[in-house]
This record gives C-alpha cells, structure tokens and sequence, in this order.
C-alpha cells in the first residue's frame, strides 16, 4: 500500500500527460455554431446580380447545399474560389453566396475576374444576417439540409481536405435523408 | 556618486509616471470612443457593461470594448440598438448566446460540460488541506510517541540548557585569553 502511494504522482502525471497530448493538434479556434440544426434565419434582401429580386431563406430549400460567405475584401475568399468554382461544377454542389459586408460594385468586378460558379448572391450589405448566422468573418460555409437546417459551419478556407473530409461525407448523408 | 544614483532615480520613476499616466488616459479615450447616443446615463452604464463581458468572436482573449475587429464594431453597434429598443440584461445575453453561443460570454456558465472547470481547484484545495492536516496529526503522534514523563522532559530539557551554558562560558573563557 505504502508503496503504491509512492507511484501516485507518476500515475497522475501520466493521466494528465495523456489527457493534454490527446487534445494537442486540435484547433483552438474551432468553434462549433450556435445555430446547429435550426432553420437558416429570417432574412429578405438582394441578389447582387439583380437587386430587384428578394431572396428569402425560402430560396435555399428544397436541396442540401453550401452558404459561402465571402467579400472581395476577403483574401483567403480568393485562394479558396477556385476550389468552390471545382466542387461546384465537378460535382454539382449547390453553391450559395453570402456576399458580406461588401460594395455591390466591387463584389460584381471580383466574380467578373475570378468567375461565379454560385446559383445566387445574397447581398448582406450591413453584415445583419452575418450577426444572426453568428458569422465572424469571412470566410465561412455553412452546410444545410434540404428543409433549410444549418448542419455545420466551417471556418476557414474550404480546400481538398475539408471537402473529402467533412463537406463531402456530409452532404452526401443529407441527400439521403428525406 | 549617492545624489546622482537618486536624481537618476528620480528621473526613471518621473518617467514611469508619465508612461503610466499616458496608458491612463489612452485607454479611457478608448473607451469613451463611442459614436453612440445614449437617452440616460444608465444606458451608457450597460452598454459599458456588456462591452466589457462579451466576446470577440474573431479574438480569443479580447472583449467587445477591446477589439478592432470588423465584427467586433458591429456587435457594439448591435449592442447598442438592443439597448436603446429596451432588451433587458437576460435578453441581450439571450441574443448573443443564440448567435455566437456560450463563447461570447467572458464567464463559462455552470453545467455539465464547464464543471471541470469550475470545481477541479476546489476539490485540489481540499485535497490538499485533508493531506496537510493528516501529516501535522502524523508528526504530532510521533512526537508523542517518544513516550517521556514530564519530569523526564524536564530533566532533558535542563541537560540541553546547561550543555549550552558550558559552551557559553568555554565561548567566554577562549575569548579572555585570546585577550591576554
């Protein structure tokens, strides 16, 4: 007994080493939404292409798909695009913009010169529909199911990895639920 | 050489003083840079209040009041409308907390998942007051097992007394001849 109170210590370290080396390498910035499994927020506003028309959250159902916010500002929104522009004509993915906090202008020069492989725009001019999807920046991508649940926010850049390891798996799962 | 070391001194703490006074009024005009009208004192109050509990959500360790970050700016102009259309304390943490979750707000709530958190140095801290107190009770038992008579501990008590006397006197006897 005496003697096993002697390894004591070492077996709390070796407890606390496991414990701590376990969780190294995971991202401290990961941060999981919110807003999981509810319906995309209320919101009305433009198409950056044709600001007549008003888009509703109605607009993204009926298909599982991805929300990509993104800005012209945005420089990991450029190194990401030609990845997005892969996945959306390779593999069909319905790809949706949420054009954030950004000068209609600019926005429309950027998809010009880069190209636009997204279905529509949501122009979200003052960053409101950012606050209640709880974004932070762009970029981000939120993946929701085809009655319009947000199932999973990414942050970050979207690249092969996040796609074959996360996006991909899941939409697929999605289009099987009904 | 003193007087210079002391007016160099003098100089440094003077300077000190300065940069002190200067990060002062730096970080009060921080946060007096509010571009926003408020009807009542009390109003500015909370908004001072919750600028300073909420979080970045784009910075680990900076609150509302503290960041540059785009969306920092716009949470305090959010802030502020939740204030001014009369949200109580409840429903503005509400507001956030479904938008951003438990992660803008400065202080873990209590539960299931922050347990660890909150009560781990609680029960380190009992566990090493019940470790304390059972090794003084050791200690004192072994003292008492030596197992003397007062009368004994006296007597070993005198003995010890008087062996330092004689090396006080042997101490006082080396010094008068070393003396001569």
């Amino acid at each position: 007994m005496q003697r096993l109170k002697l390894f004591l210590p070492l077996l709390i370290f070796v407890l606390l080493a496991a414990l701590l080396f376990g969780r190294l390498g995971e991202n401290p910035e990961y941060l999981p939404s919110a807003l999981i499994d509810r319906t995309i927020p209320d919101f009305e506003l433009p198409e950056l292409h044709d600001s007549a028309k008003m888009l509703t959250p109605k607009d993204l159902r009926g298909e599982p798909g991805l929300l990509n916010v993104w800005a012209s500002w945005c420089f990991a929104c450029r190194v990401e695009h030609p990845f997005l522009t892969k996945i959306a004509s390779e593999y069909g993915v319905p790809l949706y913009g949420l054009n954030y906090k950004n000068d209609i202008v600019e926005a429309q020069k950027w998809l010009r010169e880069f190209g636009d492989p997204y279905r529509f725009h949501i122009v979200d001019r003052s960053g409101r529909l950012g606050i209640d999807l709880g974004v932070a920046g762009a970029p981000e991508t939120f993946v929701f199911d085809r009655k319009g649940r947000i199932r999973l926010r990414h942050i970050g850049i979207v690249d092969d990895k996040v796609w074959s390891g996360t996006l991909q798996p899941l939409l697929q799962r999605l289009r099987a639920e009904q | 050489m003193k007087q210079f070391i002391c007016a160099s001194l003098i100089a440094v703490s003077a300077m000190m003083a300065v940069v002190q006074a200067d990060k002062v009024s730096a970080q009060d005009s921080s946060s007096a840079i509010m571009p926003f009208d408020f009807r009542t004192d009390a109003e500015r109050l909370r908004y001072q209040h919750f600028s300073k509990v909420l979080r970045c959500p784009m910075c680990q360790n900076q609150n509302l009041n503290g960041s540059n970050a785009g969306i920092s700016t716009d949470l305090r102009r959010e802030l502020y409308r939740l204030i001014s259309e009369d949200y109580t304390d409840q429903q503005i943490i509400d507001f956030m907390k479904s938008r951003y979750g438990n992660f803008i707000l400065y202080e873990p709530p209590i539960n299931k998942a922050t347990s660890v958190l909150w009560f781990t140095p609680i029960l380190l801290l009992l566990l090493g007051l019940v470790i304390l107190v059972s090794m003084v009770r050791r200690q004192t038992a072994e003292i008492d097992e030596v197992g003397l008579s007062t009368d004994e501990l006296d007597a070993v008590r005198q003995e010890l007394l008087g062996v330092h006397h004689g090396a006080g006197s042997a101490q006082a006897e080396h010094d008068k001849l070393s003396r001569e």
